[in-house]
């Protein structure tokens, strides 16, 4: 079939009865003159072109041979299904047996579908005798008439509902509207708490206050190992130059809402050799012989700003890149964030044990409005 | 047979369809629907994908939804991926596992809905550039390109919301930088941030996220997602299908195969291919393996995290924008993060959203076009459509700079460079170039029309020179080239009479006078010069257009 | 009784007491330390050749860079060219000698890891046929791994140091998963990713893929333990064995395990499930709908 049409329309001319028009047309240029008006849409009629038979027998073959094949991939989906069901004592489990299942309902699945959709385009392409044909487009605007009259019974329907001639009840409408459009906005005021002084707090603030009114000097740092009982830390213990591990306040496992509480107190700790150690002003006290604590919460947008490199001494954040110097009081060296992570003051209890003898000095994680 | 056997139906077709007539006087819709015209090209289909993965989206979604959990109370896991027995986890991230390994199917149904998600986007993105590039948004398909914009935006937010329902490390790192960015807002963002999460994030006060998240994903969104989809549809086809310049093809008329039987079948088999292809990268592509993951932990991340590419562009504008940041009086903007978050996808979707309207504002076309444009025709639009795929692109690559910096050996910081450069940098070139490229194809096609399509065969002149022999193009060739629109729609004159039109004078008159004559400035003529060269054929062989006599078909 | 008491005034009685006190202390003493002092006092003529044979190899193959007495070098500008080894230990020298990374080939941001040179290969083939060619080859196999604790121990030797770990320490069979997965999630996926497939650090650096199978357990706990380059450093007292052992059992379950849903495109995330998307889903599908669209074939009409 070839890929002229053969409906009701003729091709344009495009040479000589083009060029006597003025201004010169072009197929596609709307014409100039009135518009078209079509009453309903016709269906057109589209003759069937005729089939060569044998190869039109042979192309329902190879559909039918398709169409086969998607039935038996459909049947082997339900085998497959059964199957999977069959390897361990109630059903399917773990890893292996999923990877199997996996393979073989996908494979049928697959092959299914991908069969029926072959099977259907060589039917379309080689077995249907429809044409090409053309419809004409309706005018999408309606006309003129319909325009004004449709105009002019909105405007007597106003009239006669009186809105128009009555600015009282107009107004005091649209008064008692508006509230009643707001109330769903208040409904929602519930939705969370205010934020008062959340995001100024840390656990590590409650946690050295409970340390200190047992008489101890402030709050051990323990290692983050998702156990009930996580370890505390010597300083003797971290004096490798180079080493870093990810801390916790103690007692936080035990807290009402441990993750949101981690979520604000995690922590980084890392040797930084003494000679290389900036300590900031008057914060000198704040490290032990280089074992200097960060906030692990990044300043830009809360991602754990958790890799370290021991040459470098840069503190990076994964998710954005920021990156800040660890031995200068994790001040922003590139990226993204704009302010140095919090640092906890550090130091020693009686025991050798790492502490914390305050909470952070300002808000963790990112910026907010009235952080100031 | 020429003419279609007029026949009954059989009865089982026959008693349904009257059944459905008496009461509702369907024939008269289905006859005239029967044979409505789809004009067929391959690029007409790229929504047809969106579509049908729509559909496997709703489809695989319903079948997850009856075992997921949304959950964030925490349980200890139990399960059968023993690498994270014993693990405590939230009842939403075991729920995934369980869908993963002790559910049949659960994986593939698992998959199938993440690749179709991702299809989802892809073939959105892939239509609307197709519509772009091919001018279809134009009156009067200017509210389905807004319906198609509003569809793109929630599809992101759906996608979204529903990889981070598992609460698995890597979404849920997501949802802090979601948190992150809502902080930043000036004056509420803190309150944003409790109410979005009730309370501190991850948990709020009672684990509200994940459950907010559940309904929006599964019930508010995909509800206006489809409501807006059977707008778009009926509106298309109210409006009738756009189709690609051809011979017998005109702005009036619709030329294709009719909806039923054609149609129908090819976009059933189509159906059928989408379907077909998202379940073979569901059997052999992982997707979001959540066990490798493990569950969220607010002190844990990975190298190389990223969300899902749709997303990419956010990704990719927080990474490069420098530490801005000020503070005065107590409070603090953090235009590191208001920048990224709000300006680059801001200006693509309010470009986007704007574009048929500021086009129609330079070009003074009010006409009606149900005949696409080819790219190269309209070297201003397709440049500018390039220089935002530049830009969108661009961002997004960038989203990825810490993976192209290890898979490549690179400085990752070059990296930030490169990019922070390219965003500016690229689109303009890529502007420049197009622009360039349209017009060149614009002179070929010219070329075309003057000198004939080069035909392969070399013929000798008897003063022994080489030519090569040209032959007139084609009926459709011609249909298609000659499609350009040579002559530009005049703005309205600036002074009529002595009296300046509203707005002329102004400077955004003067704008839109410099926007109106650039905008087919360049252009090349393409003109049909049929009668122009007949010539004999023995005569003028190896001189080029000696084949023009044949134009006349 | 007599005759012995008689002994008491010979001239060299005092000197019989005292030799007859030493010999019963030796005998005390040999009978309750234990046993790998008297090995190693047996061995005390193989310990200096091994110590040689450590001393010899580090002249060839490392003095040039770190010093002719493990110092270290500085350049022009008082630059580290190469670090000083006093102090690293032979866990720092194994990990870095076995994975190739050392002797160093090229300067760079970071040393690779690639094959170890022909003296320290221990990753040799030794399943020739020829029983002769492999006799051969176990021998050079057992000579490059005595190389390599020879040079260990020949450094630890300089300074002190980490120790290697002994196979019970590193069985991954013996380490708690689910534990090792927090850890690791915790401490080194930030630069290794989830599974370790490796990452990307600041100015050409990176941290390299734990999920190959050269990539043995002792060598994650070396690595762990010394910090090497630009890793920090984990040692016994901040990870305890137990959790080095954990994080081993992770590694190497998650890069043992196979992909249920498939290919693992890498397991790096999202990125590369997108560029799948893109170039797998939307060309076939665009395949697709070209074929469909096509113009009819000819051969159809009845000619």
């Amino acid at each position: 079939m070839s890929d002229n049409n053969t409906g009701s329309n003729e091709p344009m001319e495009s040479g000589d009865a083009a060029r006597e028009q003025s201004p010169k047309r072009v197929i596609g240029t709307p014409e100039q003159s009135g518009r078209l008006l079509v009453a309903d849409d016709p269906a057109p009629q589209g003759a069937g072109e005729e089939l060569d038979e044998a190869s039109a027998k042979r192309a329902e073959r190879i559909v039918a041979l398709f169409f086969l094949l998607a039935a038996l991939a459909s049947v082997g989906f339900i085998a497959a299904y059964v199957w999977s069901g069959q390897q361990g004592p109630d059903g399917m489990h773990g890893l292996a047996d999923t990877r199997a299942s996996n393979y073989a309902l996908g494979t049928t699945m697959t092959v299914a579908m991908l069969s029926m959709a072959i099977g259907v385009t060589i039917w379309v392409r080689r077995l249907m005798t429809s044409k090409q044909i053309v419809q004409q487009r309706e005018e999408l605007p309606s006309d003129e008439k319909t325009r004004a009259e449709f105009e002019a019974e909105f405007v007597a329907g106003a009239a006669d509902s009186g809105l128009t001639k009555r600015p009282l009840l107009r107004r005091t409408l649209l008064l008692a509207a508006a509230p009643l459009g707001l109330a769903p906005l208040v409904l929602l005021r519930d939705l969370g708490p205010l934020p008062e002084k959340r995001l100024r707090h840390t656990f590590w603030g409650e946690a050295v206050r409970k340390a200190k009114a047992q008489g101890r000097k402030g709050a051990r740092i323990v290692i983050d190992d998702g156990t009930k009982n996580p370890r505390p830390l010597r300083a003797s213990d971290f004096a490798t130059p180079g080493s870093m591990i990810t801390v916790l306040p103690e007692g936080i496992s035990e807290s009402e809402h441990h993750m949101n509480e981690a979520a604000k107190a995690v922590t980084i700790l890392i040797n930084v050799p003494p000679e290389k150690f900036k300590p900031v002003k008057g914060r000198e006290n704040w490290h032990v012989n280089g074992i200097v604590a960060y906030s692990k919460i990044c300043t830009h947008v809360g991602c754990p700003a958790a890799l370290y490199e021991q040459t470098t001494h840069r503190i990076l954040c994964p998710c954005h890149q920021s990156t800040f110097d660890a031995t200068d009081g994790a001040k922003v060296v590139f990226g993204p964030a704009a302010r140095p992570l919090p640092q906890l003051p550090l130091s020693v209890d009686d025991e050798g044990y790492l502490i914390a003898t305050d909470d952070f000095p300002e808000p963790v994680g990112p910026s907010f409005w009235e952080r100031g | 047979m020429s003419t279609p056997t007029p026949g009954a139906a059989p009865k089982a077709v026959a008693g349904p369809l009257n059944f459905l007539d008496d009461r509702l006087g369907s024939t008269t819709f289905f006859k005239r629907n029967m044979k409505k015209v789809f004009p067929d090209h391959w690029s007409f289909m790229l929504g047809e994908i969106a579509l049908y993965s729509f559909v496997i989206l709703l489809l695989s979604g319903t079948f997850l939804t009856l075992w997921f959990q949304p959950s964030m109370h925490e349980v200890v896991y139990e399960g059968s991926y023993t690498k994270l027995q014993g693990v405590p986890m939230s009842e939403a991230y075991a729920s995934a596992l369980h869908i993963s390994f002790d559910v049949r199917g659960g994986l593939l149904m698992r998959q199938i809905h993440h690749w179709a998600a991702i299809l989802f986007m892809v073939a959105i993105m892939a239509h609307m550039l197709r519509v772009f590039f091919t001018g279809a948004y134009r009156k009067p398909r200017e509210l389905n390109w807004l319906i198609g914009l509003g569809l793109f935006t929630l599809g992101m937010v759906e996608g979204m919301f529903g990889y981070s329902l598992p609460d698995d490390l890597l979404s849920g790192t997501g949802l802090r930088i979601t948190q992150g960015v809502a902080e930043a807002v000036p004056l509420v963002g803190t309150y944003i941030y409790m109410f979005l999460f009730g309370g501190e994030f991850p948990h709020g006060d009672r684990g509200e996220l994940i459950p907010r998240l559940y309904t929006m994903h599964v019930l508010l969104i995909p509800g206006i997602i489809l409501a807006l989809i059977t707008a778009h549809m009926m509106i298309m086809w109210h409006q009738k299908h756009t189709q690609m310049p051809g011979p017998g093809r005109t702005n009036d008329n619709v030329v294709g195969y009719p909806f039923y039987p054609v149609f129908m079948a090819k976009t059933g088999a189509y159906f059928l291919f989408t379907f077909g292809v998202i379940a073979l990268l569901a059997t052999f592509a992982q997707i979001n393996p959540i066990w490798n993951y493990g569950p969220y932990d607010p002190g844990a991340i990975s190298s190389a995290s990223q969300p899902d590419f749709y997303m990419g562009l956010l990704e990719g504008s927080l990474r490069l924008m420098p530490g801005w940041e000020t503070t005065a009086f107590g409070h603090t903007i953090s235009w590191n993060v208001l920048i990224p978050g709000v300006v680059p996808i801001g200006l693509i979707f309010t470009g986007a959203a704007l574009w048929p309207f500021i086009e129609r504002w330079i070009t003074g076309d009010h006409r009606h076009h149900h005949l696409v444009e080819r790219p190269r025709n309209a070297p201003i639009r397709t440049g500018v459509g390039m220089a935002g795929v530049t830009f969108y692109g661009l961002l997004w690559l960038a989203g990825a700079n810490d993976v192209i910096a290890e898979r490549f050996h690179v400085s990752l910081f070059a990296t930030t460079w490169f990019f922070r450069v390219a965003i500016f940098v690229g689109p303009v070139l890529a502007f420049i170039i197009t622009k360039r490229i349209c017009l060149g194809l614009q002179r070929k096609d010219a070329a075309t029309m003057h000198h004939g399509v080069e035909s392969g065969i070399i013929v000798m002149s008897p003063e022994g020179g080489f030519s090569e022999k040209h032959e007139p193009p084609t009926e459709e060739e011609r249909a298609v080239i000659l499609s350009k629109e040579n002559k530009t729609i005049s703005l309205p004159p600036a002074e009529k009479d002595g009296i300046p039109a509203p707005g002329a004078k102004g400077p955004l008159g003067h704008l839109r006078a410099r926007l109106h004559r650039s905008w087919a400035l360049d252009d090349i003529p393409v003109e049909d010069h049929g009668d122009h060269h007949e010539v004999e054929g023995a005569k003028s062989e190896g001189v080029e257009g000696s084949g023009h006599k044949e134009l006349t078909r | 009784m007599k005759r012995f008491t008689a002994w008491r005034r010979r001239p060299w009685a005092g000197y019989a007491v005292v030799l007859a006190a030493l010999a019963a202390i030796g005998a005390l003493y040999a009978g309750f330390s234990p046993r790998i002092d008297r090995a190693e006092a047996a061995n005390a003529s193989q310990a200096a050749a091994d110590l040689a044979n450590g001393r010899d190899l580090y002249n060839k193959n490392c003095a040039s860079c770190h010093g002719l007495n493990g110092e270290g070098t500085k350049d022009a500008e008082g630059r580290s060219l190469a670090p000083s080894l006093i102090g690293v230990g032979a866990a720092s020298v194994d990990f870095q000698v076995s994975t190739g990374r050392m002797p160093a080939a090229n300067p760079g941001a970071q040393m690779p890891r690639k094959p170890p040179i022909p003296e320290f290969n221990t990753n040799i083939p030794t399943d020739q046929h020829d029983p002769e060619e492999r006799a051969k080859a176990e021998r050079q196999k057992a000579q490059a791994q005595k190389n390599l604790s020879d040079l260990a121990n020949y450094i630890q030797s300089l300074g002190g140091g980490p120790e290697i770990p002994s196979a019970e320490m590193v069985d991954p069979d013996k380490g708690d998963v689910a534990l090792g997965g927090k850890l690791f999630r915790t401490n080194c996926a930030q630069c290794h990713n989830f599974v370790g497939a490796g990452g990307a650090l600041t100015g050409g650096k990176y941290a390299p893929p734990l999920d190959s199978d050269d990539v043995t357990p002792t060598q994650i706990y070396e690595a762990m333990l010394t910090g090497p380059q630009a890793m920090p450093v984990f040692n016994d007292t901040t990870l305890t064995p137990e959790q080095k052992r954990a994080i081993i059992a992770y590694v190497v379950k998650t890069r043992e395990e196979p992909n249920p849903g498939g290919n693992g495109l890498g397991r790096i995330g999202p990125v590369s499930e997108g560029l799948t998307g893109w170039l797998v889903g939307l060309s076939m599908l665009v395949l697709a709908a070209m074929w469909l669209t096509a113009k009819k074939p000819k051969k159809l009409k009845k000619s």
